[in-house]
């Protein structure tokens, strides 16, 4: 046994935390390391000590397999944990890492290399008797006669990189008309993200469940695994609510799938932990997709219903130790549901958000667990994924599970970055979800909304608030006369004005002080009576017509987010004086987030018609398709050139003359 | 410091009967304030708002930095004439882009913001105020011209057409070009007609401001013009924004409408490079011991009823801290040292009669404030200077002399409060309108007269009972009584709050619960202005 003292954690943001809170707790040194636009997040700072990488990209740093063993060497680290993503599923980073003398936290270098090749993999399950779904590769020259090679499989059909993972590289495809495009988007995608262009085609099934087994195996022969997850909530192939148990699962099934897993480990001599994932199609039927190498992002599901630290079991295993559970020791207990809180617009096709989180608090008196990246104050680049935070409830039942995690998130200050949250929680509180009615489909199908819609009061209430705070600010910040009641008039004629936008809405929001110290106000053209008791920093305790209410508040510019009881509100405060002559485009088109320009398809003087591509640009290693949205119309201006960085908002296509 | 210790009774009926009267003449104060905000008219201001232009005291809040106080002056000017309360101007103190300015503004609902009487005694104060107390002046000027309708025949407007002419008036021009020299900034921003004499408004302004479209600006226009050499011309061309900011240059800033007139306005002071010349607050201002509310039961609306003036400083003082001078000298006059919103102040108010020793008081307080440039309050409750053989012997005129004296010549600002009786020369001794103080405020019981309505009237009788024995003739007591009746009736009337407020004989009325406020504002508004005491007075008469 070679005991674990100094653990490099080889990741970044939520996972690196999470790692290093089960090293503490078992007494290992923790050690980080980190790229330039992380030097100031939560993992850096609560690593016993942090290396430097230099850049900013990931390929300069995560991904760079000589810098990270090279920052091991100098820390001194005497084992390395991969985490998920980055290097986690890299058999040669695996390799170099036992190579350098280190302990390597996960399965071996051949284990990983073998589930790496996803065709190899499939045919490997396939001789242990596995179930897996018709598949084909497409060759890489570019000049194989696609719909050939897709017809054995039959339409649908999901165009997936063999290097894969995340949702990225993958296409589903419709009709063969689809299919060469979306095989080029798939080889461009795949290389950027992975350095590999690979790609095969598989059976496509419409609407299956995702359901995985978690296992673990040590170096002793010893392999069990710890029930299923369910993962069918996601969007873009990725997931973003995940449940142990499965609300599909029956013990008989269960016991075939673990089976399955086990199975499907034992070929390849599994050792740490690892995820056998399987589609469950409506029959019960189940069909081998992959097996993941390494801790998976929904892994703290798993550990609220089993008791379980799989961090804990990995460095165990690392060390040589022998599991010290075995498969009867297990059962279930209750049900857990995680739901992954991202920085992204879901009103706008969930396109990555960035920014400075300028408020980040977790509610106090409700039981979660929050493997969080970020904190007050960290600032969401597009460098890395924009996944934020992670938030568990473990609860006797899967309705409570549900509905716990829903008020969790809605009551969560998340300010001044555009989130899922308000997606997680109208998904989490859907009756289809809260019936069991999970499938990869569920987001196509039912659509939750992806924005809350506060009623009234509660706009107004915050329109209020923000008005009646921003006062005090102005009468606290006077030069003159600051100890005079706040707009006293000896003859008022009006009310002061703030006016606020809400999801395109005005809110006229008015308040005249009172000798009491109270406020007449009108907000909405609803009047009553306010009073402001306390204004500090950011929370603001106010009482509206005889109900009384404490709301956090924060500010960026014009924009205020406005956390209360049952929600946020965002509201953004008009300028007193409009502003003159601003530059308008007309009809245009919009970088809808930072990226890069990666092709264009129109020219000025093209007709160009509703739905037509106009031009592809990527961020997150995530191609956006930019597409007519009129009509008809004719370009008149091209304002980028392929290959371009473009700022969010940056004017790329004017068109004129819509329909 | 010492604080004072409140002996009010606020459950005794004296106490409750007070409030009610207070707070009826406030309610029918309100509804004449409610009158001036109306202007002319909801026709009219339905009229001005489908031009797409806003009220004058739409225009002031627009100006105002948010949430800052605001000072209306003389907002029932005119009540009690044939005129709009409020005589078709508004005018008052506030703070823009962090500047404590005087602003004044053209009422366009009324007569098409025609100068009427009113109005330009209104402006008069307003040039006053900023150049006793520095304050930058903006106008917003949109005006029909001169008022030329003529006044009613009552007594009145006989006696101001008597007393009046054209070529005393215009004195306007003057001001506003003295405050310049003083190095005080003027502004206008035009948002319609300023033409003929009006023209010189903007004419003599330090920056201008002109809305393209809306201002106009002209000497003669078009019919003058036609008459005078035969040119066909119109408004836009004689005076329009256009002509004004690209030709003549009488306009320094041309903008599209009233909202970017007024942001423009808020740019230019921004700019001015605006530092106070006096002090500001320097010691603690928290707020009194007791409540402001209490003010409406302090003080009978019968002025004959007394009240303990300390009642009144114990709720509009900081901390209720009043450190009292010569407690046991002179007691119909109460003197002291506080502070208001953290400003240090010297309080001389009216506890009684003034008799020698209490106009003594006054003097040696006066120039101890002097000594050590420290503002004053006047808080005013005076019914006169004592009179009488022993009191005229004492030399009564020589000490109410020395009173007059020191205030004449006082050169820290005062600023006065009359909350009930102001009589005689006590108004004078206790810095009334015409003794240069910084601003007056009248409560709203408050009564101003050379004397008492009864004392008035009984005065004339004995006169003419004088005279008929003179005569000879016998002396007509019936006639006597309805004469007496007359007299003391006109009297009362004349000598209420608003009488004075409507001819401006004030800086307006206010809420006695709004005292600490508006003394805490006007400070500040003195302070722009250098507070240094004098080192001379007259000769004293000893």
């Amino acid at each position: 046994m070679k005991r674990i003292s100094r653990l490099l954690v080889a990741n970044r943001g939520e996972i690196t935390r999470r790692i290093m809170r089960t090293a503490r707790e078992m007494g290992i040194e923790t050690v980080a390391i980190y790229a330039d636009p992380d030097s100031h997040a939560p993992f850096v700072h609560e690593a016993d000590e942090a290396i430097a990488l230099g850049g900013s990209t990931a390929a300069e740093t995560y991904l760079d397999v000589a810098r990270v063993i090279d920052a091991a060497r100098r820390s001194g680290a005497d084992a390395i944990h991969p985490g998920y993503g980055f290097l986690s599923e890299n058999a040669g980073f695996a390799r170099a890492v036992v190579e350098a003398g280190l302990t390597w936290v996960g399965p071996s270098p051949e284990a990983i290399a073998a589930m790496g090749d996803k065709l190899a993999a499939k045919r490997l399950m396939m001789a242990a008797g596995v179930p897996t779904l018709p598949s084909t590769e497409v060759p890489a020259d570019g000049r194989a006669d696609l719909q050939a090679i897709a017809a054995p499989i039959g339409l649908p059909v999901l165009v997936k990189a063999a290097a894969g993972g995340g949702g990225k590289g993958m296409r589903i495809v419709r009709s063969t008309a689809e299919l060469a495009e979306a095989v080029a988007g798939a080889q461009r995608e795949a290389l950027g993200a992975f350095g590999n262009g690979t790609v095969f085609l598989e059976r496509y099934l419409e609407a299956p469940r995702h359901v995985e087994i978690q296992v673990l195996g040590d170096s002793h022969g010893n392999l069990i695994h710890c029930f299923e997850r369910e993962c069918s909530i996601q969007r873009r192939h990725q997931k973003i609510i995940e449940e142990a148990p499965s609300p599909a699962m029956t013990p008989e099934l269960r016991e075939q799938m673990g089976l399955a897993a086990v199975t499907a480990a034992q070929a390849i001599g599994y050792t740490s932990a690892g995820t056998v994932e399987f589609l469950l199609d409506t029959n019960g039927q189940f069909y081998f997709l992959e097996v993941n190498t390494r801790l998976q992002v929904e892994h703290p599901v798993t550990e609220a219903i089993t008791g379980l630290d799989l961090v804990r079991e990995q460095i165990r295993i690392a060390q040589g130790e022998r599991l010290d559970v075995h498969q009867g020791d297990l059962a279930i207990r209750g049900h857990a549901i995680e739901a992954r809180l991202y920085a992204e617009d879901p009103a706008n096709g969930f396109l990555p958000a960035t920014g400075t989180v300028l408020a980040w608090e977790e509610p106090k008196d409700s039981p979660a667990r929050f493997d969080s990246g970020v904190e007050t104050g960290s600032d969401v680049s597009l460098h890395f994924d924009p996944m934020l935070a992670k938030v568990i409830v473990h609860a006797p039942n899967r309705t409570e599970a549900a509905l716990r995690l829903a008020r969790v998130l809605e009551r969560t200050r998340i300010h001044g970055v555009t989130t899922n949250r308000d997606f997680l929680v109208a998904t989490l509180r859907h009756p289809a979800f809260l019936a069991g009615d999970t499938t990869t489909a569920f987001i196509e199908k039912h659509d939750p909304a992806r924005v809350r819609r506060p009623a009234e009061n509660e706009v107004r209430a915050a329109a209020l608030a923000v008005a009646l705070k921003s006062q005090d600010e102005r009468r606290r910040g006077a030069s003159l006369m600051r100890t005079l009641p706040s707009g006293w008039r000896n003859n008022p004629s009006q009310m002061q004005q703030t006016v606020f936008t809400h999801q395109g809405e005005e809110v006229k929001t008015g308040y005249l002080a009172q000798r009491d110290g109270s406020f007449d106000y009108e907000v909405a053209g609803v009047r009553g009576s306010a009073r402001l008791h306390r204004a500090d920093g950011d929370l603001v305790d106010v009482e509206i017509d005889g109900s009384r209410r404490v709301l956090a508040v924060a500010q960026r510019g014009s924009q205020f987010w406005v956390q209360g009881a049952s929600g946020e509100v965002q509201l953004t405060e008009l300028p007193r004086f409009p502003d003159s002559e601003q530059e308008e485009v007309a009809g245009g088109y919009a970088a809808p987030m930072p990226g890069k320009i990666v092709s264009i398809h129109v020219e000025p003087g093209d007709a160009v018609t509703r739905g037509q591509l106009l031009m592809v640009m990527e961020a997150m290693k995530m191609e956006h398709r930019i597409t007519c949205v009129e009509e008809s119309a004719k370009v008149t201006e091209v304002r980028v050139a392929k290959g371009d960085q473009v700022e969010a908002g940056q004017m790329l296509v004017v068109v004129e003359g819509s329909g | 410091m010492e604080v004072l210790r409140s002996r009010l009774d606020t459950r005794s009926e004296g106490y409750q009967s007070n409030r009610v009267a207070m707070l009826e003449k406030l309610a029918y104060i309100e509804t004449q304030l409610e009158l001036a905000r109306a202007g002319g008219g909801e026709r009219a201001i339905a009229r001005l708002r489908s031009r797409g232009k806003m009220l004058i005291r739409e225009r002031i809040e627009m100006l105002l930095d948010r949430d800052t106080p605001f000072l209306e002056l003389s907002p029932l000017a005119g009540w009690g004439s044939e005129f709009n309360v409020g005589g078709g101007l508004t005018m008052g103190v506030g703070t823009i882009s962090g500047v404590e300015c005087m602003i004044q503004g053209n009422d366009p609902t009324v007569a098409g913001g025609a100068m009427t009487t009113y109005a330009a005694k209104k402006i008069m104060r307003a040039l006053e105020v900023a150049r006793q107390n520095r304050l930058p002046y903006v106008q917003m000027v949109e005006s029909a011209g001169a008022d030329l309708r003529r006044s009613t025949d009552s007594a009145e407007a006989e006696m101001a057409r008597q007393t009046t002419h054209f070529a005393e008036s215009g004195r306007f021009f003057y001001d506003i070009t003295e405050l310049s020299a003083m190095r005080t900034p003027t502004m206008s921003i035009v948002f319609g007609s300023s033409t003929a004499g009006g023209a010189y408004q903007p004419g003599m302004s330090d920056y201008n401001i002109f809305i393209r479209g809306k201002s106009k600006v002209f000497l003669g226009g078009p019919p003058l013009v036609k008459m005078a050499t035969g040119e066909e011309s119109n408004d836009e061309d004689l005076g329009g924004g256009e002509l004004h900011a690209t030709k003549s240059g009488l306009a320094d800033y041309l903008v599209d409408d009233e909202l970017a007139a007024i942001r423009k306005a808020r740019q230019v002071i921004a700019h001015y490079n605006w530092r106070k010349l006096g002090p500001g607050p320097t010691m603690p201002p928290d707020p009194p011991l007791y409540d402001a509310e209490e003010l409406l039961g302090v003080a009978s609306p019968d002025l004959r009823v007394p009240f303990d003036i300390r009642e009144v400083i114990a709720r509009i003082v900081d901390g209720s801290r009043f450190e009292e001078f010569k407690p046991l000298y002179g007691t119909t006059l109460v003197t002291g040292w506080a502070s208001i919103h953290g400003y240090p102040v010297g309080i001389i108010g009216n506890n009684g009669v003034l008799f020698s020793d209490s106009s003594e008081k006054a003097t040696q307080f006066i120039q101890l404030c002097n000594q050590v440039d420290v503002p004053i309050i006047f808080l005013q409750n005076i019914t006169g200077y004592m009179v009488g053989r022993i009191y005229e012997e004492g030399g009564i005129v020589k000490n109410g002399a020395k009173m007059i004296n020191a205030v004449s010549n006082s050169n820290v600002p005062h600023i006065t409060i009359i909350v009930g009786a102001s009589y005689g020369a006590g108004n004078y001794g206790m810095s009334g309108r015409a003794y240069n103080t910084r601003f007056v405020f009248c409560w709203p019981i408050a009564k101003i007269a050379v004397m008492g309505p009864q004392q008035l009237a009984g005065v004339m009788s004995i006169v003419r009972r004088g005279q008929a024995a003179g005569a000879g003739v016998p002396f007509d007591e019936e006639e006597d009584a309805k004469i007496r009746a007359a007299v003391e009736d006109r009297s009362e009337k004349e000598s209420l709050a608003l009488f004075a407020t409507g001819r401006v004989a004030d800086d307006g009325i206010i809420d006695p619960r709004d005292t600490r406020t508006v003394l805490g504002l006007t400070l500040s508004a003195v302070h722009n202005n250098e507070v240094r005491g004098t080192t001379g007075y007259g000769v004293y008469r000893m």
